[in-house]
């Protein structure tokens, strides 16, 4: 039986207690004036006349206010939320007197500001628990010096220190004596059990700015004298730029200039509209200097690729010719997948100031340390001369790691010498992507005498091995002969990370498969799924595989009883469980027939990502990683013709909208194990489990996304 | 370019700019409104969703010149403390990820409530369907709206 906690019910309560606690902390932030409630005003220490700075990450107040800085970007995952609450708690302050602040790129202070894999919790715990534990650990000893008394009499309490004599004094009172002393080298942390603020669910700290529109978004940026800039690039592919006319350009009201930079032309002028006014007037000729791809060479090549073996096998386990040789049935399917963009939902832009003796730079950016390398290497500026601001971020999902926009903008800027606001149109955006690579996949395995003998993956993708399927990821160690072939073939699109990479499809060719092949051997799906990882238990392979099998055992028994697998009647029930950014998810999609078509009408989801921090945000980056992963899995779909993207707005490119979204209800596993991430790996299962329900409903099997495409399904 | 004067959260702007510009553009980089959010620009997302004569609408697809007199609503001007309903509701179902579509969220949102006091989830569903969330925040925005509902 497995320890869970269900959130779903509990959730008022919890609402009840972060309501004070989140309001409380909102208003330190920068809309005090928004706030009249004065039952909030009274509970939180007053404003500070002077802060006191510890490390990387602390500034103490003499009120006892506490501002805690936050490394990482915020890109919708709470991270600006979550990590603080983890130096808060250490710390052993009042949630509600804690100020949370977006620190700026310092490679010295912070290591790994990046928004990314959905490692920032899990790198952070131990350096952030670190940095408020050696604060709490030095004002403890500053009391106690005071008091020419022991450190271990003392003990702390929302920011108040207590001898056991009775003698209190407070943080905000022992912050000028602490303030640069030396922190302690070694700091005991706290017992789980003894969390106060880890675990309970906190509101987002930008919240009120989000709900009344304060520019906390890159686009929001204004500067001083600064332009509005927007970018013709060339319009396919494999394009370079040979001539242009912007005379018409010139003449939009609004327009002040055109620099052409590279193979691009930019517009730069008093507002957006007419920048973007001032592009379409452009002329350009533009060559076709490399191949111009189209959807239907992207099929053929790949599928080509899955009938070759690579040189490199990414992992062999066992015989695999041999078993393949023995087998009394061999079973194979092929699983494909498009090109995607990530349609953030707010654009690419950037704001650059690139002067005689600074480079500014602030937006929207996964991964400012890798900018300010590349800015420094373009404009030839020391890296010291670099500043980058970041700004919470309108979407990400792994479009915002390349930077190629903050690049743009200063480039723009140094050339035009002066601040310039970059803006993508959703145009740009589309056309000019960093896409999800299209993807095949073959799966092939041998069957004797009603076991699987052999698995073969074969996998085809385009530019770059980064989007390699883990080999040592789950079924490897289930079955004793295993192979993997990857193949990479080069594109001249643009690629990269998308939410959840590799897993992101991965999941659903390999789940739909196992769902396929236990129907063929008279399995349950879910017995089957146990019955393997129970084989890698027991007969593990010579190298190690990536999984912990009882972790895994343990979200596929909760999310089938949670789901009422096994006294499921007549309902049509789809399984599909993964492991992929250190999480393991295991979820039940369940389809309901409507109308002569079909309607997801929920998901099931178990969880094992360790300790939950903050359970109200857990509980909204599951649900949207959920939903996001059935709408790109029905909807997804993006074509290229001629070198071109011939998608290019939402009216074509279709996001799953509120009445396709499907009920979810969530059951983590109850866990004092380090935190993991939450970021992807919901996504993953998704598309999965609705393939299994689907089939469960209809008899068809799916093998290719977007699968509206290939089934009727309401939305 | 003509002179506009436009009446938005209940100040009147003199703007001067093409009648072509959308009223988003003039918000975001005249007005400096920046709640109001461009997502496509061609009424596809409600990123941009205010109010004109209290009627929703995409202000990206709206250009000045055919506003006309009709007086604009942003998220600024929706309240005067962060304490609308849906703002309030909004706040305790922790609804935004990224947080970028919300503020058109919340605009089509207070549309919805001032034409239909109790909608249902199917009226909620259809209300809604002209604003994307890109990080699938649909089930805590329906909350949302049935709790503000119950609380006008
Ligand atoms: S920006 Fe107006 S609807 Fe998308
Ligand atoms: S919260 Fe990110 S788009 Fe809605």
């Amino acid at each position: 039986m497995t320890n869970q906690n269900t959130y779903s019910d509990s959730r008022r309560s919890f609402l009840k207690n972060s309501i004070v606690g989140g309001a409380g902390l909102v208003i330190g932030i920068n809309y005090m004036s928004c706030k009249t409630d004065s039952a909030t005003v009274e509970i939180i220490k007053d404003m500070p006349n002077q802060w006191f700075d510890f490390d990387a990450f602390l500034k103490i107040g003499d009120t006892g206010r506490v501002t805690i800085m936050s490394q990482n970007p915020e890109i919708g995952q709470n991270i600006k939320t979550s990590m603080p609450m983890i130096v808060a708690e250490e710390l052993d302050v009042a949630w509600r007197d804690v100020i949370v602040e977006q620190a700026p790129l310092n490679t010295e202070w912070y290591t790994r500001q990046v928004a990314g894999g959905s490692q920032s919790i899990r790198q952070g715990w131990e350096t952030l628990r670190n940095a408020g534990a050696k604060v709490r650990q030095l004002l403890v000893n500053t009391a106690a010096e005071q008091w020419e008394a022991e450190a271990s009499d003392c003990t702390t309490s929302e920011g108040v220190i207590s001898h056991s004599d009775g003698r209190t004094t407070d943080y905000g009172q022992m912050a000028a004596l602490a303030a640069g002393k030396e922190l302690p080298e070694e700091v005991t942390l706290k017992d789980p059990k003894d969390f106060k603020i880890i675990g309970q669910s906190q509101t987002n700290v930008d919240m009120d700015g989000i709900l009344t529109g304060k520019p906390l978004f890159g686009i929001d940026y204004k500067r001083d004298g600064m332009v509005y800039a927007s970018v013709m690039r060339p319009p396919s592919f494999g394009q370079t730029l040979v001539a242009y006319d912007d005379s018409a350009a010139k003449k939009v009201n609004g327009v002040i200039d055109v620099i052409k930079f590279g193979d691009k032309i930019a517009v730069l002028a008093k507002d957006n509209w007419s920048a973007m006014k001032g592009k379409k007037a452009l002329i350009a000729e533009w060559n076709q200097k490399e191949k111009a791809e189209d959807s239907a060479y992207h099929t053929d090549i790949l599928k080509e690729h899955l009938d070759r073996k690579s040189e490199k096998p990414r992992r062999v386990d066992g015989d695999v010719d041999k078993a393949f040789a023995d087998a009394d049935q061999v079973i194979e399917r092929i699983y494909e997948a498009p090109f995607l963009p990530h349609a953030c939902l707010e654009p690419m832009n950037f704001f650059a100031d690139v002067t005689e003796d600074k480079v500014e730079l602030v937006g929207p950016i996964q991964t400012p340390q890798w900018q300010q390398n590349r800015v420094s290497d373009l404009l030839g500026r020391d890296k010291e001369q670099i500043s980058i601001q970041m700004t919470r971020m309108g979407g990400g999902f792994g479009r915002r790691l390349y930077g190629d926009f903050t690049v743009e903008a200063a480039e723009i800027s140094s050339l035009a010498k002066r601040p310039v606001s970059l803006l993508f149109t959703r145009e740009d955006d589309m056309t000019a992507g960093t896409y999800r690579p299209a993807s095949a996949y073959k799966i092939k395995v041998a069957i004797k005498d009603g076991e699987m003998t052999a698995y073969h993956l074969t996998e085809a993708f385009f530019n770059g091995m980064m989007f390699d399927p883990m080999p040592s990821n789950f079924p490897c160690g289930a079955v004793p002969n295993y192979r993997v072939d990857c193949h990479s073939i080069e594109s001249n699109l643009t690629t990269g990370a998308w939410r959840a990479p590799y897993a992101n499809f991965l999941a659903f060719a390999e789940q739909a498969f196992f769902d396929e092949l236990a129907e063929i051997l008279g399995k349950d799906a879910v017995d089957y799924r146990i019955e393997l990882l129970e084989k890698a238990k027991a007969n593990p392979p010579e190298e190690e595989y990536n999984y912990d099998a009882d972790k895994f055992i343990g979200v596929i028994k909760l999310a089938a009883e949670k789901s009422g697998w096994y006294n499921k009647g007549n309902k049509n029930l789809g399984f599909c469980a993964y492991y992929s950014h250190n999480t393991y998810v295991a979820e039940v999609a369940e389809v309901v027939k409507k109308d002569n078509s079909t309607v997801i009408d929920k998901v099931y989801c178990a969880v094992d990502c360790g300790l939950v921090i903050n359970p109200l945000a857990a509980l909204n980056q599951i649900e949207g990683g959920i939903i996001d992963g059935i709408g790109h899995a029905m909807y997804g779909d993006f074509e290229i013709k001629n070198g071109r993207a011939t998608i290019d707005n939402f009216n074509h490119y279709r996001l799953i909208k509120m009445a396709a979204a499907p009920e979810v209800e969530v059951h983590f596993v109850k866990s004092n194990n380090d935190p993991t991430g939450l970021g992807e790996p919901t996504l993953p299962p998704a598309g999965g489990a609705v393939a299994n329900a689907l089939f469960s409903a209809t008899g068809k099997r799916l093998y290719k996304q977007p699968f509206i495409k290939e089934i009727d399904v309401l939305g | 370019m003509a002179e506009y004067t436009i009446n938005v959260n209940g100040q009147d702007h003199k703007v001067n700019v093409d009648g072509d510009m959308p009223l988003l553009w003039v918000l975001r980089d005249h007005l400096g409104l920046v709640g109001t959010k461009y997502g496509c620009g061609v009424a596809q997302c409600g990123a941009c969703t205010v109010h004109a004569d209290g009627e929703a609408m995409r202000s990206c697809a709206m250009t000045i010149s055919q506003l006309g007199n009709k007086k604009v609503t942003t998220i600024e001007g929706l309240s005067d403390n962060a304490d609308h309903v849906l703002q309030e509701a909004w706040k305790e179902h922790d609804v935004p990820q990224c947080g970028y579509c919300q503020a058109g969220q919340i605009m089509s949102a207070a549309a919805l409530l001032e034409e239909n006091k109790n909608p249902s989830d199917q009226d909620i569903d259809d209300y809604m369907q002209g604003n994307i969330c890109r990080c699938g925040t649909y089930l805590r925005i329906k909350k949302a709206i049935k709790t503000a509902a119950k609380n006008l």
